[in-house]
C-alpha cells in the first residue's frame, strides 16, 4: 500500500490501480497505444482494431473500429498511435501502404476520418508530434517519411533516407523539430522537421536492420534503438559524434524498446522472434534483466507503459491475440534465481570463488579455512546515490584458494601425455611401452595395469604359447620391483599403508579361492608350461598387490588428514568385489563341478598364503582354456571405468585408443564420447595441441573425430602489405608480389613456412631460427622484434 | 571475374557450368559461391556427406540429373557410402524421414505444417536437432532452385559427367561461353546476334511497349486507385490465373536411370491449390517476413547463414544494371518486382501493398510460362521457352531474370518451412 501512495503523489491525485490482468482479442495484435489519461487502450492487428477501457479488474470492450461487411486492407494496421493531447485522435498505418486517421468524436459509426495513400509500400510506423496537434509523421518500407499535416488532404514534407525501408521514426519529446529513424540496413539518422532535403546526421547502430528506436522522456540526449543484431543500444546525441553508452545484449532480435517512465536508466524491450518474454533492463546492469513478465504464449508485438510518469503499468498485446496489464509488483525478477556465486576450478587445481562480499565475510568469520592460502580480492561497483532499486546494489568478492604446489602438479599427466604411445606398433610394443612410461613416473598401477593389458590381448589368439612364455619371461625383467613372493615386504616400503593390508585381506578371502582353483585348472591342463608359469602367476600376483596399495597413495587425497584415510578402505573393497569378481567367478564356478578342481582344493590352501593370483594368473590359465579373448572385455571395461570414476580419464582413453575393436563395443558411445572430450579439453588446457590433435585422429567416435575437420581455414596476411590475403595461392593481389618470400633468403618458400604473427615476416624454418639465434630483430629488415618460441 | 574463377575453382575443384553462365553477374555469383561454400564445406551441424545426400535428394526432386551427378561425385568424395545411392530406402532412416519435406518443399511448400516438424523432430533414435532441420532444409531449398537455375538456363552436364562429352559448349542456350572466357567481359559485348536471330520489329515493339507500359504505370499511379475489394481480387485472380498458365509443351525431359531412383513417388508434382479442391489460406509477407522473422530464426540455429542468404536475397533483388534490351537508364525496379511477387503470388505469398494489376501489364503470356514452368516443374523447362520469352533481350538478362526466379523461390520455400518450425517453436 506504501507503493499505491507514492503512485498517487506521482500522478498528482490520479492514482492507478488495478492488477496483473489479461483479456482475449480475437485476432493477433500487431500494435498497441494507450489513451493519454491511461484508461483506454486500443489494440491493432490485421484483423482487429479495437479499444478497450482499462478497468480495475478488467479489460472492458468499448468500441470497435473495424466496421463494414467486407473490411479493407486500410483496416490491416501495422501499427497505431493514440495522439497524447487529443484524446479523440488516433492513426493507423496500414500494411497496404495507407495512413489513416480516426477520429472518435465522429457520430456515426465509422470513425475513419483521413486516408493519407501516398506511401508505395507498407507503412511501418506512425507518429504524433508530441506537442503539436496536427501533425502526423510516417515511416514506410519504401524508403521514405512524410510529415502530414492533419488540416491538409496531403503530406506536408517528404523525406527520402536514400537508403532502405524505414522502420521506425520518433519526434524527440523535447527536440520540437527533430525526429529519428531507424532503417533496414542498420542506419540511424536524424531530421529536422523544416529541412526536408537532407538529414541532419546520419550513423550505423547496428548490423542489420534496426527494427525500434524510442528517446529518453528526460533525457534529451538519449536514444534507445534494438535491432535485429539482438542488441539494444543506448546513444548519447548530445556530443557531434553519437555515442553509445550502453548496450544490452538480449537473446533475440528486439523489436520494440520503450523507457520506463521515472526510472532514468531502466527500459523495456520485447523481441521478434522465439522469445515470448517482456524484459525491463537497467541498461547499467546489461547481463540481466531487472524485471521480466512472462506470461505470453507467441510472440510480444506490442508494449507501452500505462501512464507516462507511472513505472509500475505495462500493458502488452500479443500474437497469441491476448491484451496484458502487468503489474511491476507481479514482476519476476531473474536476479533472484540467478546463482550469485561462481565457482572454478583451474588446470592445477587452483580455485576461484565469487561470491557476494557479505556471504563471504560472514563465511569466513564464521569458519576460517585451514591449511589454504587465500588470496581474497575484492570488487565493488560504485552505488549511485539515486539508485531507486535496492537490488541493483552489489558488490562481490572473489577468493582465489591455491592448492599445493607439490600435490597440484599435474607434472604427470604432461609427461605421460607426451610420451604415451598410442599407435603405430603391436599392441604388445604400445603396452610395455605405456607400462614403462607410467613406471618411470612412479604410477605403478597404472603400469601394472598396461602390463595386463598386454598379456590379455597380444597373448590371447595372435601369440603363440612360447611367444607366450616368453613375454612372460620379459614380463618379468622389466619389472624389477616383482623380484618378491611376500606380498609383505611392499606394504612396509610404502609405508604407512599397513592397516589397507588387512582390508585388503578380506576382501580378497573369496578371490583367493577363484584364483588358486583357476591355476590348478591351468596347472592340470597344461603340465607342460608349468615351470615357467607359476612363477610368472606369483610375480604377477605380487605385483597387484603392490599396485593396489599405490592406488591408495596415488589417489588420496593430500588435504586429506589422517583419519581420512577409512574413506579408500571402502573403495578398495568394493572394487575387487565388483569389478574383479562376479564374471569371472560365474565362470570359474561352472568349472568348479569339474572332478579335477574339487581334486585340487588342497592344494587351493597351500597356496592361500601366497597371495592373490588374481587377474594376470587367470588370463593365462584361461588362455590356456582356449576361452575367446572376448572373456575379458567385461573386467577390461570396468578397469577402465574405474580410471575414468577415479578422474585418471587419461588413462580410459589411452586404453580405449590402443585396444582399438578390441574394447570399443564394449563400453557405449556416449560414454566413450565423454571420456575423449574430457581428455582432449584437458590437453588443449595444457596446450599439447599435437598430442590433443592425435587423440582426435585416433578416436573412432564420430562426434570425435570430425572435431579437427571444423575451423581448418588459415589467414594470411601479405607481408608486403600487411593486408589480409584475400586470394588463395601465394601472390598478393593488391602488391602483385609473391607473398611467401624467405626474408633471409629471398627464395619462395616451398613447404614449412614460419612467420612472425607481429610483422608478417618469415621465411623458411631453418633459416629463420639460424637468423633469430644471433639477431632478435626481423630479418626484413623492419625493425619489429621478432620472437621464436 | 578471373579471381571469381579461380576462388570458385578453389572451393569446388571445378570451375562448373552453373559458374560460368552465373559469372554474367559477378556480383551475384561471388554471393553464390561464398553461400554454397559455406552450406557445404564449412562448420555446420549436418556430417559432410549428409549435406551432399540432401542435395542430391533436392536435384532428383526436378529429376536434374546435372546437379545429381556432380553432387553424387562429392558424394562419394566425401566419404559417402555408395549404397545410399541406391535409392533412398538405402539410406538412414533419419534421411529417409526428410524425404517427405523435401517432396513438399520442392512442391507444395504451402502444405508444410508444424505436425511434419513436429515428426521429424520428435525425440527417438532418428530424430532431426532443430539446428540440423534448419541445415538441411536450406540446403533442401538450396537445391530446389539451383535445380530450377539449371533447366531454366539449359546448363549442360559436366565433361567428366555422363553425357557430358559433346562438342556443345556449356552454354545458354546456343550462347558460346568461349566468348566470355575470351576476353568480351560483361554485359555489353552481346549484340553479336542474341538467338541468332535479327530482331524483327515485332520483337522491338514488344520492348518499347513494356517500356511504355512500365512508364504508364510509375505515372498513372496516384491518380488511379483501385478500390480495397479490387485489389484483393487482383491478387486472387492472378493467383488463380497463375495455375491456368501451364506450358503447351509436353515434352518429357531425359530423366537419366541414376535420378529416378530418389524417387519414392513421382506422381508427386506440382499441384495448383485452388485446382487441388481444397482452400490454402494466402500467406501474408506482413505476418512472417524473411527480413524481421526468418532471418533471426535461420541465423539463431545456423549461426552465420542468415546473413549469408540475407546478402544473397538482397543482392538478386536489387540487382540491376538499368538497362533493358537496347535501352540503357531504365528504372528497372518496378518489373523486378513484379517478377519477384508473380512468384511469389504463385506460392500464395501476398504483398498487401502491392498492386497486382501491373503483374499482368508487365508480363506477358510467354513468360509467365516460362516462369511458371522454371519454377514449378524445371523439368520441362525447353529452350523453346527460353526463345520465345522477351524475344530480343540479352542473354544476361534472361540469366538474370532466372536469378530472380531462384532467389525468389528460395525464399518462398524457407518462408514456409521456416512459419512451420517457428509454429513449432512457439
Amino acid at each position: 500500500m506504501e507503493k499505491m501512495a507514492r503512485v498517487t503523489t506521482a500522478l498528482g491525485g490520479n492514482a492507478l490501480t488495478g492488477r496483473t490482468m489479461f483479456c482475449h482479442l480475437d485476432a493477433p495484435a500487431n500494435a498497441i497505444s494507450v489513451c493519454r489519461d491511461a484508461a483506454q487502450v486500443v489494440v491493432a492487428g490485421r484483423n482487429i482494431f479495437k479499444i478497450y477501457s482499462i478497468e480495475e479488474e478488467q479489460f472492458v470492450e468499448k468500441l470497435n473500429l473495424r466496421v463494414g461487411r467486407k473490411p479493407s486492407l486500410n483496416f490491416s494496421c501495422a501499427d497505431v498511435v493514440w495522439h497524447q493531447m487529443d484524446e479523440n485522435l488516433l492513426a493507423t498505418a496500414a500494411t497496404n501502404g495507407v495512413v489513416v486517421t480516426w477520429n472518435l468524436g465522429k457520430p456515426s459509426r465509422n470513425k475513419q476520418d483521413q486516408l493519407f495513400t501516398e506511401h508505395k509500400r507498407t507503412v511501418n510506423k506512425v507518429c504524433f508530434h508530441p506537442t503539436e496537434v496536427y501533425m502526423l509523421l510516417s515511416g514506410s518500407q519504401d524508403g521514405y517519411m512524410k510529415c502530414f499535416d492533419l488540416r491538409k488532404k496531403d503530406s506536408v514534407s517528404t523525406f527520402s533516407g536514400q537508403s532502405e525501408s524505414v522502420r521506425d521514426v520518433q519526434f524527440s519529446i523535447r527536440d520540437y523539430f527533430t525526429f529519428a529513424a531507424t532503417f533496414e540496413n542498420g542506419n540511424v539518422q536524424l531530421w529536422d522537421i523544416r529541412r526536408p532535403d537532407r538529414y541532419e546526421r546520419m550513423f550505423t547502430a547496428h548490423n542489420g536492420p534496426v527494427f525500434c528506436c524510442d528517446w529518453h522522456p528526460e533525457d534529451r540526449g538519449w536514444l534507445a534503438t534494438g535491432g535485429r543484431d539482438k542488441m539494444v543500444k543506448v546513444w548519447d546525441m548530445n556530443t557531434t559524434r553519437a555515442k553509445e553508452i550502453y548496450c544490452v545484449q538480449t537473446i533475440a532480435s528486439v523489436a520494440r524498446v520503450k523507457w520506463r517512465p521515472e526510472c532514468k536508466h531502466h527500459i523495456a524491450t520485447c523481441s521478434m522472434m522465439v522469445d515470448h518474454n517482456i524484459y525491463v533492463w537497467d541498461v547499467r546492469r546489461p547481463f540481466i534483466p531487472s524485471a521480466m513478465f512472462e506470461e505470453h504464449k507467441d510472440v510480444t508485438t506490442g508494449i507501452v507503459w500505462r501512464h507516462l510518469h507511472d513505472p509500475y503499468f505495462l500493458l502488452s498485446g500479443s500474437k497469441d491475440s491476448t491484451l496484458y496489464q502487468h503489474i511491476f509488483k507481479d514482476a519476476s525478477q531473474p536476479i533472484d534465481r540467478a546463482n550469485p556465486e561462481g565457482l572454478c576450478y583451474s588446470l592445477y587445481g587452483d580455485l576461484a570463488f565469487a561470491a557476494k562480499e557479505s556471504l563471504i565475510s560472514s563465511d569466513s568469520n564464521r569458519k576460517p579455512y585451514i591449511g589454504d592460502r587465500r588470496h581474497p580480492i575484492f570488487f565493488k561497483r560504485k552505488l549511485d546515490p539515486t539508485e531507486q532499486f535496492e537490488y541493483i546494489s552489489s558488490s562481490s568478492a572473489l577468493s582465489v584458494f591455491e592448492t599445493d604446489v607439490e600435490s597440484g602438479s599435474m607434472d604427470w599427466f604432461v609427461h605421460t601425455a607426451k610420451q604415451y604411445a598410442l599407435a603405430g606398433r603391436p599392441l604388445a610394443e604400445l603396452c610395455d611401452h605405456n607400462a614403462k612410461v607410467a613406471k618411470g613416473l612412479d604410477r605403478n598401477q597404472v603400469a601394472q595395469t598396461w602390463t595386463m593389458l598386454r598379456i590379455i590381448y597380444s597373448s590371447l589368439g595372435t601369440v603363440s604359447s612360447t611367444n607366450l612364455n616368453h613375454s612372460m619371461g620379459k614380463g618379468s625383467t622389466a619389472l624389477p620391483l616383482m623380484n618378491s613372493f611376500n606380498l609383505k615386504d611392499i606394504p612396509a616400503g610404502l609405508g604407512s599403508e599397513s592397516r589397507l593390508d588387512r582390508s585388503k585381506g578380506e576382501s580378497r578371502t573369496e578371490n583367493i579361492l577363484m584364483d588358486s582353483s583357476s591355476t590348478l585348472i591351468n596347472n592340470e591342463d597344461n603340465e607342460e608350461t608349468e615351470g615357467s608359469d607359476v612363477p610368472a602367476d606369483y610375480l604377477l600376483g605380487d605385483v597387484e598387490a603392490d599396485e593396489d596399495d599405490l592406488y591408495m597413495m596415488d589417489h588420496e587425497n593430500p588435504h586429506a588428514e589422517e583419519q581420512e584415510y577409512s574413506l579408500p578402505q571402502e573403495a578398495f573393497p568394493l572394487r575387487h568385489e565388483i569389478v574383479d569378481n562376479p564374471s569371472a567367478l560365474d565362470h570359474l564356478q561352472d568349472k568348479a563341478d569339474s572332478p579335477h578342481v574339487s581334486g585340487n582344493e588342497a592344494e587351493t590352501v597351500s597356496l592361500t598364503p601366497v597371495e592373490s593370483f588374481s587377474l594376470i594368473s587367470i588370463s593365462h590359465s584361461l588362455y590356456e582354456n582356449r576361452l575367446p579373448s572376448d572373456f575379458f572385455n567385461p573386467i577390461v571395461r570396468d578397469t577402465l571405468l574405474f580410471y575414468a570414476e577415479q578422474g585418471d580419464v587419461q588413462m580410459a582413453v589411452s586404453v580405449l585408443i590402443v585396444l582399438g575393436e578390441r574394447i570399443r563395443k564394449e563400453i557405449d558411445e556416449q560414454t566413450q564420447e565423454h571420456w575423449y572430450t574430457s581428455y582432449i579439453d584437458l590437453l588443449q588446457r595444457f596446450q599439447l595441441w599435437n598430442i590433443s590433435n592425435e587423440v582426435i585422429k585416433l578416436s573412432t567416435c564420430r562426434a570425435i573425430n570430425c572435431l579437427n575437420q571444423a575451423s581448418t581455414t588459415l589467414h594470411v596476411n601479405c607481408s608486403n602489405c600487411k593486408r589480409p590475403m584475400s586470394n588463395r595461392g601465394w601472390i598478393c593481389d593488391r602488391c602483385r608480389q609473391c607473398a611467401s618470400m624467405c626474408a633471409v633468403c629471398h627464395h619462395v618458400v616451398k613447404g614449412l613456412f614460419v612467420w612472425c604473427q607481429g610483422c608478417s615476416h618469415g621465411g623458411h624454418l631453418q633459416h629463420i631460427m639460424k637468423w633469430l639465434e644471433t639477431s632478435s630483430h626481423c630479418p626484413a629488415g623492419c625493425g619489429h622484434l621478432c620472437e621464436y618460441t | 571475374m578471373h579471381t571469381l574463377f579461380a576462388e570458385s575453382f578453389a572451393t569446388l575443384g571445378r570451375l562448373d557450368n552453373v559458374t560460368l553462365v552465373m559469372v554474367f553477374h559477378p556480383q551475384y555469383l561471388e554471393s553464390f559461391l561464398k553461400t554454397q561454400h559455406y552450406l557445404l564445406q564449412m562448420d555446420g551441424p549436418l556430417p559432410l556427406h549428409y549435406r551432399h545426400y540432401i542435395g542430391i535428394m533436392a536435384a532428383a526432386r526436378h529429376q536434374c540429373s546435372y546437379l545429381v551427378n556432380l553432387h553424387v561425385n562429392d558424394f562419394l568424395h566425401v566419404g559417402g557410402d555408395p549404397k545410399w545411392l541406391n535409392g533412398l530406402e538405402n539410406a538412414p532412416q533419419k534421411l529417409q524421414n526428410l524425404g517427405e519435406l523435401n517432396k513438399m518443399l520442392a512442391h507444395r511448400p504451402w502444405l508444410i505444417t508444424k505436425e511434419h516438424i513436429e515428426q521429424l523432430l520428435k525425440t527417438e533414435e532418428n530424430s532431426w536437432s532443430l539446428a540440423e532441420l534448419i541445415h538441411a532444409v536450406v540446403l533442401l531449398t538450396h537445391y530446389h532452385s539451383l535445380a530450377s537455375f539449371t533447366f531454366g538456363c539449359g546448363i549442360s552436364p559436366e565433361i567428366d559427367c555422363e553425357g557430358g562429352h559433346t562438342f556443345r559448349p556449356p552454354s545458354v542456350s546456343n550462347y558460346c561461353i568461349c566468348d566470355i572466357t575470351n576476353g568480351y567481359h560483361g554485359v555489353d559485348e552481346i549484340h553479336a546476334s542474341p538467338a541468332g536471330s535479327i530482331p524483327s520489329t515485332e520483337s522491338v515493339c514488344e520492348v518499347e511497349a513494356l517500356m511504355e507500359k512500365m512508364k504508364q504505370l510509375q505515372e498513372c499511379r496516384d491518380e488511379e486507385e483501385a478500390s480495397q475489394e479490387e485489389m484483393a481480387t487482383r491478387f486472387e485472380r492472378e493467383k488463380r490465373e497463375s495455375m491456368f498458365v501451364c506450358s503447351s509443351e509436353d515434352e518429357e525431359s531425359a530423366a537419366t536411370r541414376d535420378v529416378s531412383r530418389h524417387f519414392e513417388d513421382t506422381s508427386y508434382g506440382y499441384k495448383d491449390f485452388s485446382r487441388h479442391g481444397m482452400h490454402v489460406p494466402t500467406f501474408r509477407v506482413q505476418d512472417y517476413s524473411w527480413e524481421d522473422h526468418g532471418y533471426s530464426l535461420v541465423n539463431r540455429l545456423y549461426p552465420d547463414v542468415g546473413q549469408l542468404l540475407d546478402e544473397k536475397f538482397h543482392i538478386a533483388y536489387n540487382l540491376t544494371y538499368n538497362t533493358m534490351a537496347m535501352h540503357k537508364d531504365v528504372d528497372t525496379s518496378m518489373l523486378r518486382r513484379a517478377i519477384w511477387n508473380y512468384i511469389h503470388c504463385m506460392f500464395g505469398i501476398r504483398y498487401d501493398d502491392y498492386d497486382y494489376g501491373e503483374i499482368n501489364q508487365l508480363l506477358d503470356r510467354s513468360f509467365k510460362v516460362y516462369i511458371k514452368t522454371v519454377v514449378c516443374t524445371p523439368e520441362k523447362t525447353t529452350k523453346r521457352m527460353y526463345d520465345s520469352f522477351w524475344r530480343q533481350f540479352e542473354h544476361s538478362e534472361k540469366v538474370h531474370v532466372n536469378l530472380l526466379l531462384v532467389e525468389a523461390r528460395m525464399q518462398a520455400e524457407l518462408l514456409y518451412a521456416l512459419r512451420a518450425i517457428t509454429r513449432y517453436m512457439t
